[in-house]
């Protein structure tokens, strides 16, 4: 196996912190074809199962006083609820159910990433870049489907100098275009980043003299981790009402 | 921080070779394949079901509360009312009371004047009687005096030797009696 072979090489020192982004096949040692069920399905059928143990089992007392799990839904559909509503206005909670879809999705992928030895959907490219490319692309479709080529208009600012005007709307279609791209990257580097940070510090736990300096680092980067766990999923979330409301009021 | 970007890079070196498994392409359509799987269920539990019923939740305690509060106002309003009522019918109560008392004492008053007048009346009636009989018993005693003086004188002039002139003594005791 691979593994072994680095540890070997890095003598005694095991530097992988990459392994733990391999998709693997959860049963066998086959190829992965778009059907394996692999521990990106696990992963994300966990997150799963964890919104709909808090949202949909855990609502189902509809107490007037909210049991804990009750209290937590209550809490997270608040959050997101008035978010929508301050950034988009009243015509954006339509659109309630999608977005609550992805911060719960990439809260709870986040935070179950965070357990030892698990494996975090959101720190792949290929998963934050759908997440990313799905928000434009659907804002994008609502914004011409709402308002036409009017929607265009979005690019040209008519309360800038003439001059200016042209300019201005290449910079403006550039960075609608940039948009998704940063949307997504930000999320999977985020979350990489600080996996891979905690693995390097685990590395160098097994040389005794720098343990405990590498134990409280782990410790202190674990704490800064949950933070961006919940912070990379209000981004996320903010950023898309942010694109929504261009797409439901064009005019700025 | 320093030592954080140091081991960061070593670390990105040590990858290098290995290379960064979010780039391997053979894995995206699998990745991707579940990706939307859980999204379109996570989706439609929560639109169909958790979503609806949280709203619903927190309606229903919004409403419970509000209706709580105007419950809790009107109560208050009903305490003030009642403790008005209270205060008036001990007001009036203590009004009433006032009139029986005064009435009581009229009352009283009448039974006492009238069986004062009723004493004085008869007291006056006894002194009356009193001072008749006094009269009387006065007038009885001179008559006795005299009497008793002049048989005393009769005695007195048949003891001396001498006769008794009844007109005589008479006069002189009549005498002596008005000295």
């Amino acid at each position: 196996m691979a593994e072994t072979a680095h540890g070997e090489e890095a003598g005694g020192l095991v530097f992988h912190p990459l392994d733990q982004f391999m998709v693997k096949p959860l049963f066998g040692d086959g190829p992965i074809e778009w059907y394996t069920i692999t521990n990106v399905t696990l992963w994300m059928a966990l997150a799963a199962a964890v919104i709909v143990l808090v949202f949909a089992i855990g609502s189902r007392g509809r107490a007037l006083v909210p049991s804990r799990i009750q209290s937590v839904g209550e809490l997270a559909y608040g959050f997101v609820h008035s978010m929508i509503e301050d950034v988009t206005g009243h015509d954006g909670v339509k659109y309630f159910p999608i977005i609550m879809t992805l911060f719960l999705f990439i809260l709870s992928a986040n935070l179950l990433g965070l357990l030892p030895m698990s494996f975090t959907p959101t720190s792949h490219i290929a998963v934050s870049a759908v997440l990313g490319f799905g928000v434009f692309f659907f804002v994008t479709l609502l914004g011409l489907y709402k308002h036409g080529l009017q929607f265009l208009g979005m690019f040209w600012m008519a309360d800038a100098p003439l001059v200016l005007r042209p300019i201005i709307a290449i910079i403006e279609v550039i960075s609608y275009f940039v948009r998704p791209v940063s949307h997504s990257i930000r999320l999977a580097g985020n979350i990489m980043a600080g996996h891979a940070v905690i693995k390097v510090f685990a590395g160098f736990a097994a040389i005794a003299a720098i343990s405990p300096v590498s134990v409280m680092a782990i410790v202190a980067i674990y704490g800064l981790e949950v933070l961006v766990a919940f912070i990379q999923a209000y981004v996320f979330t903010i950023l898309t009402c942010v694109y929504l409301k261009d797409a439901l009021h064009p005019g700025h | 921080m320093t030592t954080t970007t140091t081991d960061a890079a070593s670390a990105a070196t040590e990858t290098a070779k290995a290379g960064m498994p979010q780039l391997d392409l053979s894995t995206f359509p699998n990745q991707i394949f579940w990706l939307i799987v859980t999204l379109a269920v996570i989706y439609i539990v929560l639109s169909r079901v958790a979503l609806p019923r949280i709203g619903g939740t927190l309606a229903n305690r919004k409403g419970t509360i509000s209706a709580d509060l105007a419950a809790a106002e009107e109560l208050k309003q009903k305490a003030v009312a009642a403790e008005a009522a209270y205060n008036e019918a001990l007001a009036s109560a203590r009004v009433e009371a006032g009139k029986i008392v005064a009435a009581a004492k009229a009352d009283i008053q009448a039974d006492l004047n009238k069986a004062i007048a009723s004493a004085d009346a008869e007291i006056a009636a006894k002194s009356a009687e009193s001072v008749k009989r006094i009269e009387e018993i006065k007038l009885g005693a001179v008559a006795a005096v005299e009497s008793v003086a002049k048989d005393t004188a009769g005695a007195l002039i048949a003891a001396l030797g001498g006769t008794a002139d009844e007109k005589a003594i008479s006069a002189a005791v009549a005498a002596r009696l008005k000295g």
